[in-house]
């Protein structure tokens, strides 16, 4: 049987992993590789790193930085922050990388997903979304880290990039990020009943009951998170075991 | 044992050579056939189409290394896309020829139950076909029904159920996940990718005699 995935999050900037609150605020974590070897330990079924300023500030992802995390573990790594070309994509593979999840500039040049996907395969290239609640009920693309509004509508965008055949959403709410208050379970749902790719749902991880009720309300492939592991809230080997009891697919 | 991981130009070999160096393998990352024909095992990864993987191993006159490789018993691994050119054929987009080490062909997922999609990506469970002991074999030592690490849209059907080694199950689809005949294995999953357990099926894989 399938599992779900359980996903860390990194976010990278400079030389460290850092996390913030609504993505701003951020504080040092450590160093990626080593942080990246403890939850590959602890039972990680997949990592994300996210080069968080890479975008802003207009340059590209630190691939040896990319290499040295994957040197330390024998999981999928997806990375994403600063993408701009096939090329970026090309680099980041060849240091290590399995997926590409892509943001700011797919926004920007929509149709370099097509391109992504065509030369990498489909399974290859993630779009990851970061969504904030406007104040009409609906959710507004954000890009560079969850700093610049695009004034684009977060349905529409699944539905033109879902066009270009990418192979994965993950979908991170904002909102929520950094608050511990629980997954946006209304914005997954909208996201999760339009895809017919896997999705994974990130941002306002909490207790281990906020998780489960992610799962159970959303029928999702996998779950990233970073403040509760950072903070040792509790492993990720006791997550898997705590949804495994409740009934849920998990590696253990 | 000296490895060679055979690169045909497709997919990205980084990971492999990776898990394989982390067990302190000596292992050498080659195109050239002369140099693939010296090693005592090789490795064939790969990401892609059939097709592409067939020219990119015919494209630079690989194809009879490999042949002689295993006609002369020396244990090769062929992992996704590489599992699937040991087969006869493989039916993506029209069919083509494989290398033929294992009769059988390429199919891609039937009709899946439960909405489920392809490509297959993620985590599942790899059981042993029935009748079979995982004893003596790259599979030997791993605890009951291990998961492993999938991406792909297409499986491997081989025509005689004894090449079967293990069976994996996704959307209503039981389809081999390990194909095998002496020392010539095939995994359908990414062991490199598949955390301690794909790392002792690549162990094993190390300790062929």
């Amino acid at each position: 049987m399938k599992k779900i995935r359980i996903i860390p999050r990194l976010d990278i900037k400079g030389p460290n992993v850092v996390k913030g609150i609504h993505m701003e605020g951020l504080k040092v974590i450590g160093h990626p590789p080593e942080i990246a070897k403890r939850y590959y330990n602890a039972g990680a079924d997949e990592m994300l790193y996210m080069d968080i300023v890479a975008s802003l500030y207009g340059r590209g992802i630190d691939v040896g930085l990319v290499k040295s995390v994957a040197r330390e573990i024998f999981i999928p790594l997806t990375v994403g922050g600063g993408i701009q070309s096939i090329h970026d994509i090309n680099n980041v593979l060849h240091a290590g990388a399995d997926k590409v999840a892509i943001n700011t500039f797919a926004v920007r040049h929509p149709e370099m997903l097509k391109d992504a996907v065509r030369q990498f395969g489909s399974q290859c290239i993630v779009l990851s979304i970061e969504a904030k609640k406007s104040p009409e009920g609906t959710w507004e693309v954000y890009t560079d880290g969850g700093r610049e509004h695009t004034g684009l509508e977060v349905m529409e965008w699944t539905k033109k990039a879902l066009s270009f055949g990418i192979g994965e959403i993950l979908i991170t709410s904002v909102d929520n990020d950094g608050t511990r208050k629980g997954y946006d379970n209304a914005l997954i749902q909208e996201i999760e009943s339009i895809s017919p790719i896997p999705v994974i749902a990130c941002g306002g991880a909490g207790s281990m009951d906020s998780v489960k009720s992610a799962l159970q309300k959303n029928k999702i492939d996998g779950i990233a998170m970073a403040t509760v592991l950072h903070y040792d809230e509790y492993s990720i080997h006791d997550l898997k075991k705590y949804l495994h009891n409740a009934n849920f697919p998990m590696r253990i | 044992m000296r490895i060679c991981i055979v690169d045909y130009g497709v997919g990205n070999l980084f990971s492999v050579e990776k898990a394989f160096r982390h067990l302190d393998a000596q292992v050498t990352v080659s195109e050239d056939p002369e140099e693939i024909g010296s090693y005592d095992a090789l490795v064939l990864p790969g990401v892609g189409s059939f097709q592409a993987g067939m020219d990119g191993l015919r494209i630079r006159g690989l194809i009879d290394v490999v042949l002689k490789h295993v006609a002369e018993e020396k244990p090769l691994l062929g992992i996704c896309l590489g599992a699937q050119l040991l087969l006869t054929s493989g039916r993506e987009f029209g069919e083509h020829k494989g290398l033929d080490i294992i009769q059988g062909s390429v199919l891609h997922f039937p009709e899946l139950i439960e909405n489920r999609k392809t490509p297959h990506i993620g985590w599942n469970t790899v059981e042993p076909a029935t009748q079979k002991d995982w004893q003596g074999t790259i599979l030997d030592n791993l605890p009951k029904d291990p998961e492993m690490y999938f991406v792909h849209s297409y499986i491997l059907q081989p025509s005689d159920s004894e090449s079967v080694l293990a069976l994996t199950e996704y959307g209503g689809c039981t389809f081999p996940s390990v194909i095998q005949i002496g020392n010539i294995y095939g995994c359908q999953f990414h062991p490199e990718k598949s955390g301690e357990h794909g790392l002792r099926i690549i162990q094993n894989f190390l300790a062929i005699k």
